[in-house]
């Protein structure tokens, strides 16, 4: 679904990404692991068009997203969840999600789709009045991803979901993911809590400065030396 | 009776000036909101669009129709002039550092009313502007002219479309959205170039309807007309907060009001001098403005 081939991307002078290749097929809960700096969220930003690549081809679907504007690869289905939410802190939590409906115009499906989140995060649903910018850490992450599905995507991005929330809400967090993926959703997640993310992927990439290491399936990474010592503390 | 009737009257005096200030300054709080630019320009967005209104009035007349007729067609023209202007000059440096986009305003200032000058239609000598024979109504010994009264209304009403369409359109909650994360509007597939010219528009079309007011209470037009009110609207939007909506409006009520009571009390010559006195207390007393975010900028 999603081909990366010889991704070269640099800010400046700093070469952020080197040669990566990976790719993420339909159906699949993909993850990418790596330590601080390491070039994660540069590769997020690639794919959503947000910075320009310097060599490199990246696919979606069989088409080329080089040059493609970032509001039109959302509409070819392809969403993400930024890190550290993004969310629109000056709007209510309704205007947020009206934002992430924006390339839509079935208004019928729409306001189907505010159901289905308002059933799946109900602490939405009792705040949906409410300016983005006064909900907590945890209800805003969940808002992120809420706003994010509601352009209805093939394939969604998450940039470390997890990030600053206290273990039991990351558990949440990760439920809701695998809960995306079983109706329907190709998954690829960033994160540094390799642990679970590794629990839930089905495949992984190990990303280092800027170059992919390692890569395979989840369960036999997480079960493999090199990546227990350097991602999971031992 | 002296000074209540004074101060009374310079209130009403006030209040319509100060309408069209606040609507003037509601394209620069928009337009700053959105691309972190002051459009030095947006003054001259004023004279244009008092020109559109003129051509308009000189060849059909002045009735109440040609009246809407004349605001119509020099919203509409400077609502384009507004995105040519971005899309041309703005734009291309929207990634540049920030100083080199003000200095482009400058420019495209002096370019707009230079080119007023020598445009044939225009020229440089003030023309008389057509408007409505005055009529006064007197309250108490306090004067309403109906022009104040349009002038006021109208301003009035296109503040309340403006909010409605800030706060309760799809487009408008994009201008919000685009304004507070622009990346993050990217990833929602927000159409960011769309939204930026439309609050280009829009702020252009406000200064329009401001310019054939303007030019309805102070009946003359020339090419630097724009000047002066612009440097008010300015200042009366930092003194709301730039970038807030509300702000600039309250901020074009002080600033109007501020300018007649100067002009009742004190002297004629000094009002701009405190217009401008305003402008430097609030930069030292409280940079971000009254209704403005307490942010501290990195530039
Ligand atoms: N806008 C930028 N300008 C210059 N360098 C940047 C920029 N953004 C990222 N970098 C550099 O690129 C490298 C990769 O950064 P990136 O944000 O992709 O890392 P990451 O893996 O997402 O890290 P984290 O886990 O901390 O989010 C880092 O060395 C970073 O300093
Ligand atoms: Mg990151």
């Amino acid at each position: 679904m999603l081909k990366v081939r010889g991704l070269n991307v640099y800010y400046g002078n700093i070469h952020a990404l080197h040669d990566c290749s990976f790719e993420v097929n339909e159906g699949e809960i993909v993850t990418l692991i790596g330590a601080n700096g390491a070039g994660k969220t540069t590769t997020m930003h690639s794919i959503s068009g947000l910075i320009p690549i310097h060599s490199g081809e990246i696919e979606f679907l069989g088409q080329s997203l080089k040059g493609v504007p970032a509001n039109k690869i959302v509409e070819m289905g392809l969403a993400q969840v930024p890190e550290g939410r993004r969310i629109f802190a000056n709007l209510t939590v309704m205007e947020n999600l009206e934002m992430g409906a924006y390339i839509r115009r079935d208004k019928q499906g729409i306001k189907q789709d505010y159901e289905m989140i308002f059933s799946k995060f109900p602490r939405l649903k009792e705040r949906y009045r409410q300016v983005a910018g006064t909900l907590s850490g945890g209800e805003q992450q969940m808002l992120a991803m809420a706003r994010t599905l509601m352009s209805r995507p093939r394939l969604m991005l998450l940039d470390e979901p997890s990030m600053g929330l206290a273990p039991l809400l990351v558990k949440e967090i990760f439920a809701i993911i695998q809960e995306i993926n079983r109706t329907g959703t190709t998954i690829l997640l960033v994160e540094q809590n390799a642990n679970m993310a590794l629990a839930i992927a089905n495949r992984a990439y190990v990303l280092e400065t800027g170059k992919i290491v390692l890569s395979g399936d989840a369960k036999e990474l997480a079960a493999s030396e090199a990546v227990r010592k350097a991602y999971l503390g031992g | 009776m002296g000074f209540l009737h004074e101060f009374l009257q310079q209130m009403v005096n006030g209040l319509s000036l100060g309408s069209i200030y606040a609507l003037l300054a509601l394209g620069y709080t928009m337009v700053y909101g959105i691309v972190k630019l002051i459009n030095f320009a947006h003054g001259d967005i004023l004279m244009l669009g008092a020109f559109g209104g003129f051509f308009v009035l000189a060849a059909y007349g002045v009735t109440p129709l040609t009246f809407v007729l004349a605001l119509l067609v020099g919203m509409i023209v400077c609502a384009v002039v507004g995105i040519v202007i971005e899309k041309t000059c703005y734009k291309p440096l929207r990634n540049a550092p920030r100083i080199n986009a003000l200095i482009t305003a400058i420019g495209v200032s002096i370019f707009i009313e230079n080119g007023a000058r020598v445009v044939k239609v225009i020229g440089p000598n003030p023309k008389e502007f057509p408007t409505f024979k005055t009529v006064n109504f007197p309250i108490g010994d306090v004067n309403i002219s109906q022009i104040q009264i349009i002038v006021f209304v109208v301003s009035i009403a296109l503040m309340f479309l403006l909010t409605y369409i800030v706060n309760h359109t799809k487009l408008g909650k994009a201008m919000r959205a685009v304004s507070f994360d622009r990346p993050a509007a990217y990833l929602m597939g927000i159409n960011v170039d769309w939204i930026i010219s439309f609050t280009f528009a829009l702020g252009s079309a406000l200064a329009a309807a401001a310019g054939i007011l303007f030019a309805s209470a102070y009946p003359q037009v020339e090419p630097y007309m724009g000047i002066i009110p612009g440097l008010k609207a300015f200042v009366a939007a930092v003194l709301g907060g730039i970038g807030s909506i509300p702000g600039a409006m309250l901020g074009g009520f002080i600033m109007g009001i501020a300018e007649t009571l100067t002009k009742g009390f004190i002297s004629s010559q000094l009002a701009d001098a405190i217009a401008f006195g305003i402008l430097i207390l609030i930069l030292v007393v409280k940079p971000s403005g009254i209704l403005g975010k307490n942010v501290s900028e990195k530039v």
